[in-house]
């Protein structure tokens, strides 16, 4: 866990060191003398050495919790992250298990119902929703229901439902991700002998699909599950923008606009930390839900994605 | 000898593809696909000859102008036809698909190879930076890549290619390490054929096929990053016609002329979902448990 982190923070810190542009110039503005310039950047520690600057930078992150200051506003990152992370992170969560809600029940609906036409509606309408850009699909709902309608608010989350175009426009995105894999790893285990036994000792077919066909699939679909995760905080700073709401996109979007590096840098690295302790939760779940992942795990070999998140942490 | 040994390869590397391209040809939505995308292709090299305008030419007198004979699809905000710039959109959607998934792809065999096929140290090392690559979320890191470059197109198109190409290292280290203790590749290294050759000749053709669904399913998703980068202000910039750029400069007008993000939405909704129906396809197609 904590080498990832590291390399996270080094990928990150690279990135973002090369870009182009002095923030010196930046801050002072395209009429700054050479000198204030030279001046800014050491207070900045500019201009010390790419090794130095990023074990200070991960030092200060990583101990205190210090992520630098704005250019602009000269806040603190890390105290705009604590107020404005939760509210990416309730996005994210609620999207993600408005995802798992529908997209189970959707794929299962088109497993037990291979090739008809049930099957295939709910398959195209999924791969419908896979190919529809999220924000493209934010705005559509806004045109309906906030200016034609008049039902929902256009931004702000003031009341309860202001979150409701946000989490349905992040979330069918990754039901129809998760509709997919729950189908086809359905499928995997339909025909195997343990569902015919398990219907010719007279179980309920309810109980047959999901303690028996939905269980020994769950893996695949667990995984998929994390990993959009991952997309839905990247389509959280979407929503947000369209929305307006005070989270972490917001937040960065402005500061990529006006090449305010610190607060893109400690951005993305706090999501990807976020993300890459969600992947260590869906290990731990994996193992919960599925008691042959340890015995995998032991046996060092690779099997699916799962064990290289696994490796990972 | 050689001539012999490659003619009787070809020979059935070419019934395979007539095998897949049977199996495809029967799912109508893949056939689908593959006409719609073969239109958008004639659509981006021949816009200029079908756009009414060009996609720059302003019309100030007639901005926010309603469908008519003229504009069949009205005009946007600084006058310019929408359907133009819809015809001339799709030149830049389908580069940003196909570039950056060519990208993507020449990296991630790269890595591939060298983790696949050489493994030991070489592996766990490439393997560890993978892992590390694949727990920022590819939104973000393609953000970050982008902001590191400079707005543009070109330089979005590098920022998704470079950002997805772990999917297409892990394809490839995965088929050559099945394919590594095999008796022909020890045959190739027997007549002391080079690396370089055994690679491309005897350990690649085995990862074709999960490659070949790989990078038609990603043309899609590379039209959609794109499209969010433009949204940011990090992908093409005016007065570019693309879809993204489109729709995001209509969400200003969006309680007035929602049309101006419709189109573009649409537009690109058609062009990501055939080439998603198309990879479908060719992975139902290409699966080797349904040979018949």
């Amino acid at each position: 866990m904590i080498p990832v982190l590291l390399g996270v923070s080094l990928l990150v810190f690279t990135i973002m060191y090369f870009t182009p542009g002095d923030p010196a110039v930046i801050i002072l503005g395209p009429s700054a003398t050479q000198e204030s310039i030279a001046q800014t950047k050491h207070e900045l520690g500019l201009d010390k050495p790419f090794g130095e600057r990023y074990l200070e930078y991960i030092g200060n992150a990583f101990l205190r919790f210090d992520l630098g200051k704005s250019y602009f506003t000269g806040r603190s990152v890390s105290d705009e992250v604590l107020v404005r992370l939760p509210y990416t992170l309730k996005l994210a969560g609620l999207a993600i298990l408005w995802s798992i809600i529908i997209g189970i029940p959707a794929g299962a609906i088109a497993a037990m119902n291979q090739n008809t036409w049930k099957d295939n509606a709910t398959m195209f309408g999924a791969l419908f929703f896979l190919s529809m850009p999220a924000f493209w699909f934010a705005l559509v709902l806004v045109m309906i229901f906030s200016i034609n309608l008049r039902l929902l608010p256009v931004v702000g989350i003031e009341s309860w439902k202001g979150y409701i175009l946000p989490v349905i426009s992040m979330s069918v995105g990754g039901a129809a991700g998760i509709a997919r894999q729950t189908r086809s790893s359905m499928l995997e285990v339909i025909r195997q002998d343990y569902v015919t036994t398990a219907r010719a000792k007279g179980q309920k077919e309810r109980l047959v699909i999901t303690g028996h066909i939905l269980r020994n699939g769950l893996i695949p679909i667990v995984v998929v599950a994390g990993n959009s995760m991952g997309t839905m905080m990247g389509g959280a700073l979407i929503a947000e923008t369209i929305f307006s709401i005070p989270g972490m996109g917001s937040y960065m979007v402005n500061a990529i606009s006006k090449r305010d590096y610190p607060v893109v840098q400690g951005g993305v690295l706090v999501i990807a930390i976020c993300f890459s302790l969600i992947m260590l939760l869906v290990d731990i779940v994996l193992a919960f839900v599925d008691p042959r992942i340890r015995a995998q795990f032991s046996s060092k070999k690779k099997k699916g994605s799962a064990a290289k998140w696994k490796a990972a942490a | 000898m050689e001539s012999s040994g490659v003619m009787a390869a070809e020979a059935k590397k070419e019934s395979n593809i007539s095998i897949v391209w049977r199996r495809l040809r029967k799912n109508k939505l893949a056939v689908a696909g593959l006409i719609i995308i073969a239109l958008l292709v004639l659509i981006a090299i021949f816009a200029p000859l079908i756009a009414p305008y060009d996609y720059a030419e302003q019309d100030l007198t007639n901005t926010f102008a309603p469908p008519s004979r003229e504009h069949l699809l009205g005009t946007d905000d600084l006058g310019r036809d929408e359907l133009s710039r819809l015809i001339y959109g799709t030149r830049q959607s389908l580069q940003i698909g196909v570039f950056s998934v060519a990208i993507a792809t020449v990296l991630g065999t790269t890595l591939g190879v060298f983790a696949g096929f050489y493994g030991g140290k070489v592996d766990i090392l490439l393997m560890r930076f993978l892992d590390i690559y694949q727990s920022i979320p590819g939104l973000l890191l393609s953000i970050a890549l982008a902001t590191s470059l400079g707005p543009g197109l070109n330089n979005a198109i590098i920022a998704i290619g470079v950002s997805t190409m772990s999917v297409y290292a892990r394809i490839i280290r995965a088929s050559l390490l099945k394919v590594r203790s095999m008796e022909y590749i020890e045959a190739a290294r027997a007549i002391n054929a080079t690396d370089f050759r055994i690679v491309m000749k005897y350990a690649l053709p085995n990862a074709i096929a999960p490659l070949l669904i790989s990078i038609t399913m990603n043309i899609g998703n590379s039209i959609l990053a794109a499209s969010m980068l433009s949204f940011i202000g990090l992908g093409a910039q005016p007065p570019v016609a693309e879809w993204g750029a489109m729709l995001t400069a209509g969400k200003d007008f969006i309680r007035t002329h929602g049309s101006l993000i419709t189109y573009p939405g649409i537009a690109m909704v058609i062009s990501v979902l055939s080439f998603n129906l198309l990879g479908d396809g060719l992975r139902d197609a290409l699966d080797p448990r349904l040979k018949n």
